[in-house]
């Protein structure tokens, strides 16, 4: 098992992988889109603005779970020392990042026409606000810090510190009044989201999760490349 | 297999998010009143020391049937099932503001009565479904 994810060794089931996701990506987003955008229908109170939540909801979940992805991984870096993780958890990153942002944005384009305000400064909306800023600092970390060991050490720790974030944005709804609505989907798998849209929800969910490892598989073997510039042949 | 290295890096773990958790924990605790958004007819009922100048949010459910729309402003009742407060408004609403949904009015409190919104916002609820829906459920009611 160890074997197969050997830095040295994986590129001829990066790139068979790389290639599978690109042949059904762009056959399963139409497919996805079809469903969010034409025939899923409008909601009884927010009409077609609903379709919004097809992007939202999953780019939220990715950047939660990226960061949870990091963190953990930063975890067991840290201890163990084991610097393929770092390339892991520096490829995961801006992926991370982006949804989060896209996640603020798409939310606050639904804001305005549903509660009438583009922003306002509750706590779940804070909290993403603070994840995209422990992305920023993580990707920052790498990118300032010059010596390569220090910089992983730095983006551990802030990974670490922000895994407290987390928890604090999941219950953001569940512990103080927010204009944020509480979770339509329970950790316990009941759903307030009629049958007709949690359907679309899930493809697009699938969709953004292959775009993900896609981008991930690519920004990994980019990673491998530039040790392996550096005539370092074991990891 | 842990050497004593592996094992100090853990119990330093351990201690760094035990530090973290309770940190944050008082930090998030002493900012309560800062955090919540908004606050029900009940906690202004309860609350001692209201600052009549100091703008407050206050939210809850429209109460049902009590939209009263003349000319010049907008009078409802925000209930939060036990207390409620009366809210004048003049302005534009919201396409989701309506009875029986949840509201979120800003502005100042006269009383704790009666409450003097300058901006009004919608709070959707988590459920979604398709308008074919409720026209059935509506008429199942009836």
């Amino acid at each position: 098992m160890l074997d197969l994810i050997n830095p040295s060794r994986i590129f001829h089931w990066i790139d068979k992988l790389i290639n599978f996701i690109n042949s059904i990506f762009f056959i399963l987003l139409l497919i996805a889109l079809t469903f969010a955008l034409i025939l899923s229908p409008p909601d009884y109170l927010q009409g077609d603005s609903v379709r919004i939540m097809y992007v939202h909801v999953p780019s939220a979940w990715i950047g939660l779970a990226s960061f949870t992805v990091i963190a953990l991984l930063s975890i067991l870096n840290f201890i163990f020392k084991i610097k393929n993780f770092s390339l892991i958890t520096k490829s995961i990153a801006p992926l991370g990042l982006m949804f989060t942002c896209l996640a603020i944005v798409t939310g606050s384009l639904w804001g305005k026409p549903t509660w009438g305000t583009w922003w306002v400064w509750d706590a779940r909306i804070t909290s993403m606000v603070v994840l995209s800023i422990f992305y920023i600092l993580f990707i920052l970390a790498h990118k300032l810090i010059k010596d390569e060991g220090k910089a992983y050490k730095a983006s551990n720790i802030i990974a670490i510190i922000g895994l407290v974030n987390i928890p604090v944005i999941k219950y953001s709804v569940d512990w103080w009044n927010t204009l944020h609505q509480p979770a339509s989907i329970k950790l316990d798998g009941t759903s307030s989201i009629h049958t007709s849209m949690l359907l679309p929800l899930m493809l697009m969910l699938l969709v953004l999760l292959l775009y993900c490892a896609l981008i991930l598989l690519m920004k990994y073997k980019t990673e491998i490349i530039r040790i392996k510039r550096k005539n370092i042949k074991r990891i | 297999m842990l050497t004593k290295k592996v094992k100090k890096r853990v119990s330093f773990l351990s201690l760094l998010l035990i530090f973290l958790v309770i940190a944050v924990f008082f930090i998030l605790k002493s900012l309560t009143s800062n955090i919540l958004y908004f606050k029900s007819p009940t906690d202004i009922q309860l609350s001692q020391d209201i600052i009549s100048k100091k703008k407050i949010r206050v939210g809850g459910m429209v109460k049902k049937d009590s939209i009263n729309i003349n000319n010049q402003e907008i009078e409802f009742i925000i209930t939060d099932l036990k207390n409620e407060i009366f809210v004048s408004y003049s302005g534009t609403v919201p396409n989701l503001f309506l009875e029986g949904k949840g509201v979120v009015a800003e502005g100042i409190l006269k009383d704790k009565n009666f409450f003097i919104a300058d901006r009004i916002l919608a709070k959707h609820d988590e459920k979604y479904m398709p308008p074919e829906l409720t026209d059935l459920m509506k008429k199942d009611v009836k």
